[in-house]
């Protein structure tokens, strides 16, 4: 057990940052909160800066109307701080337009020391921007769990290299962290409460998610994929050193989306990839189950997707208490045969999987994931064996690394 | 929309019955430049003190058109003197360097039916430029607003209902979010297929704007007008006009597998039957974006019948619903044989 009891994110402080040198040339533009036209000119700052430039958010508090955008490349954005009070809060709770706070359409980015409140749709979303860097962020549905909240809190996309570090977020109606059809990404030290997906990875190519806690949401932290989409197959994605605990709240988010299916209760699901290990977790108190492996289970008519869970890892693992309340269909009444509970990790049958971790597995026998989950039968299952080898670690550009020294 | 019709054969007329040979073009050195004028009438496109536009400029129209909250539009092109723009064979315009597209948005009800704001879509060497400006209360000239803005607005739409909103003027980079392909911006609404000259076609020097007359690809048909298409084809030429700039595999909405270009197949990345995919709340609690033959479960309706942030589709740019135009969305969906396509 390698995994460090309280992660460095819940130690660090949200006070400002010494920044690196900048280019001789860069300069920075200061905008202020409070004024009346405060939303207007902080989106012509960021409309004006030029490639180096600082974007220097006031302390206090935003009261801002519309969506912000950016597509200037290698701009900072920087705030005082996410504490309320103190630093510079982006209070979106009278927008009236735009599907996010803040989007972000450039490369090189870096986001970082402000919060973004109480958006009507997504919190910060970054489209097409490689190598952008979320850093030490608030993003937050003020009254927590409600299905009117926005879908994500921080919300990359179709972009290579991402960093998600230091980041809190709490209240989103889908997922709290998403990053989608992206390559080559690291999610780390981060807080994820009180989302239905705390931590969701989908669609993506090489990831590591570590060192966060996701504790509160409906599921704790989720490795998709789904069919029909312009990037699809994700695999290789580590997910280990995360304290994923408690994830107790009961699903908020609209039906219809993927993650309203997402038993309330689930610690780590992986769905339809292939490579993830999941490793030296901490995982307690998970009503439906701790690990949860599974295929995708919907009727879909993409002749290149691949619907299976396979070639997954599970080894080293801590395990506290879980599969007590199982709140998936079906699943009280293979508890109550059980004993009251079910075994902590849990596995549909379908694709394959290696489980090195020394807790029981239960299968639902149904390889073929156009079964309907009714004709379960389910079955203790033993997934040791011997894992292929392990996936090296990722690696982000200096460039990103150095924005957070 | 007769009232839009009728004021553009009026516009037309004026155009084409007074040519003046003498009266300049726009600035074409402003255009070049890299310049962001603060004041619309340093581009010269409008003649001194109102908004007319100097009779150089190509009027035209769309057969159908975006829905920008019941505004009627004016069109213009330019394309810098002794050079011509040509139509691709695919159907789409290219200009030269130094061409200049204008749009204007008014009501007749604001501001004596004078623009609210106007749009120019600049080509210049580094690529084309997006610049909103927004009509003085004197209507003599309009100021740059880079960072948009919102400007109350009353009118009537055309079942006679009175609308007060607060219509979004877009910043520069919301107007790149609808003309992006592949992150650079691009005009959208000059297509061949789509492109409607009018009485313009007749004019003089209609020839010195474009290699020839774009007719390579049959015409779209007009979303209102039965005579011009099937259902279905006015519905598909509708989503590719209002939706497709974004959805589409180099749009702002790729990410979202839901391509609605006037060419794309009928099938699941077009809607029907497809899941959401980051839809959130946009989903209305429902399963698939098109359920043939139920427009009540399906989320393009949903949406595109939604004021609210967050839900609303398309994302800018729209503060009203355009009830005739869900309209035949809906009828479309509910014609839809159940089994799908």
């Amino acid at each position: 057990m390698r995994v460090t009891y309280l992660p460095r994110a819940a130690l660090l402080s949200f006070a400002a940052l010494a920044v690196a040198a900048a280019p001789a040339a860069a300069k920075t533009i200061s905008v202020s909160a409070g004024t009346p036209d405060a939303n207007e000119k902080l989106q012509e700052a960021l409309i004006l800066a030029e490639p180096g430039d600082v974007v220097e958010l006031g302390a206090g508090t935003w009261t801002l109307t519309d969506g912000l955008s950016l597509d200037v490349d290698n701009v900072t954005v920087r705030g005082a701080g996410t504490k309320a009070g103190e630093g510079s809060i982006l209070d979106f709770a009278g927008q009236q337009g735009a599907g996010e706070g803040l989007l972000v359409t450039s490369d090189d980015v870096y986001l970082t020391n402000f919060a973004v409140l109480n958006t009507k749709g997504d919190g910060i979303k970054s489209k097409g921007a490689d190598r952008i860097v979320y850093h030490q962020l608030r993003v937050e549905w003020t009254a927590g769990p409600k299905e009117t909240n926005g879908a994500y809190g921080i919300y990359p996309v179709e972009s290579s290299d991402v960093l998600i570090d230091s980041v809190y977020v709490r209240g989103a109606s889908d997922a709290g962290i998403y990053v989608g059809q992206s390559k080559n990404i690291v999610v780390r030290d981060s807080i994820a409460m009180e989302n239905v997906a705390g931590i969701e990875i989908e669609n993506c190519y090489d990831a590591d998610v570590h060192d966060n806690v996701a504790t509160k949401n409906t599921g704790g932290i989720l490795v998709f994929d789904l069919p029909s989409l312009p990037q699809q197959g994700g695999h290789n994605v580590r997910v280990f050193d995360n304290m994923v605990n408690d994830n107790s709240t009961p699903n908020f988010a609209p039906k219809g989306n993927i993650v309203a299916s997402v038993p309330t209760g689930t610690g780590v699901l992986v769905m339809a990839n292939s490579r993830v290990e999941v490793f030296d977790n901490m995982l307690a108190d998970n009503g439906t189950a701790n690990v949860m492996i599974v295929g995708y289970r919907y009727p879909y008519k993409d002749e290149k997707y691949q619907p299976l869970p396979k070639d997954i890892a599970v080894w080293d693992n801590q395990h506290g208490k879980a599969g007590f309340a199982p709140a998936f269909p079906g699943g009280a009444e293979i508890a109550a045969a059980m004993g009251g509970s079910i075994p902590p990790v849990l596995w549909d049958g379908a694709g394959s999987a290696v489980v090195n971790d020394d807790v029981a597995v239960l299968s639902l026998n149904l390889p073929d994931v156009g079964t309907p989950q009714s004709e379960a039968k389910p079955s203790p299952a033993d997934l040791k064996g011997e894992a292929p080898a392990p996936l090296p670690g990722i690696t982000l550009p200096e460039s990103m690394e150095a924005r957070v020294q | 929309m007769k009232r839009v019709a009728a004021a553009f054969a009026a516009a037309l007329l004026c155009a084409s019955g007074a040519v003046a040979v003498s009266e300049p073009g726009p600035n074409q050195a402003v255009i070049d430049s890299a310049d962001m004028p603060a004041k619309l009438s340093a581009f010269g496109i409008f003649r001194a003190g109102t908004s007319e536009p100097v009779d150089a400029l190509l009027p035209y129209t769309l057969h159908t058109p975006l829905f920008s909250d019941y505004a009627e539009k004016h069109r213009l092109i330019w394309v810098p003197a002794g050079q011509q723009a040509r139509v691709a064979a695919d159907g789409h315009i290219d200009f030269p360097v130094g061409s200049l597209i204008v749009k204007s948005f008014g009501w007749p009800e604001q501001n004596g039916g004078r623009p609210v704001e106007t749009r120019l879509l600049l080509h210049r060497a580094s690529g084309w430029t997006a610049l909103p400006y927004i009509w003085d209360a004197d209507g003599k000239d309009a100021t740059l607003a880079i960072a948009g803005r919102r400007v109350p607005v009353s009118f009537k739409s055309p079942d006679g209902a009175a609308h007060s909103i607060r219509y979004a003027v877009p910043n520069k980079n919301q107007c790149k979010e609808c003309h992006s392909k592949a992150g650079t911006i691009v005009p959208i609404g000059p297509k061949a297929a789509n492109i409607d000259f009018g009485t313009a076609l007749s004019r003089p020097d209609f020839a010195r704007f474009f290699v020839k007359v774009p007719r390579t690809t049959a015409p779209m048909p007009r979303w209102d007008d039965p005579a011009s298409g099937s259902l279905e084809q006015r519905a598909r030429a509708y989503l590719d006009v209002n939706c497709a700039h974004c959805h589409n595999p180099r749009g702002s909405a790729s990410n979202s597998g839901l391509f609605l270009r006037w060419t794309d197949p009928i099938g699941v990345n077009y809607g029907i039957g497809k899941r959401p995919t980051a839809a959130g709340r946009g989903s209305g609690g429902m399963e698939f974006a098109i359920k043939p033959g139920d427009p009540d479960h399906s989320f393009l309706i949903y949406r595109l019948e939604s004021l609210e942030a967050g839900i609303a589709m398309p994302e800018l740019s729209r503060s009203t619903v355009h009830k005739e135009g869900a309209a035949l969305l809906r009828q479309w969906i509910a014609e839809m044989p159940k089994d799908g396509h």
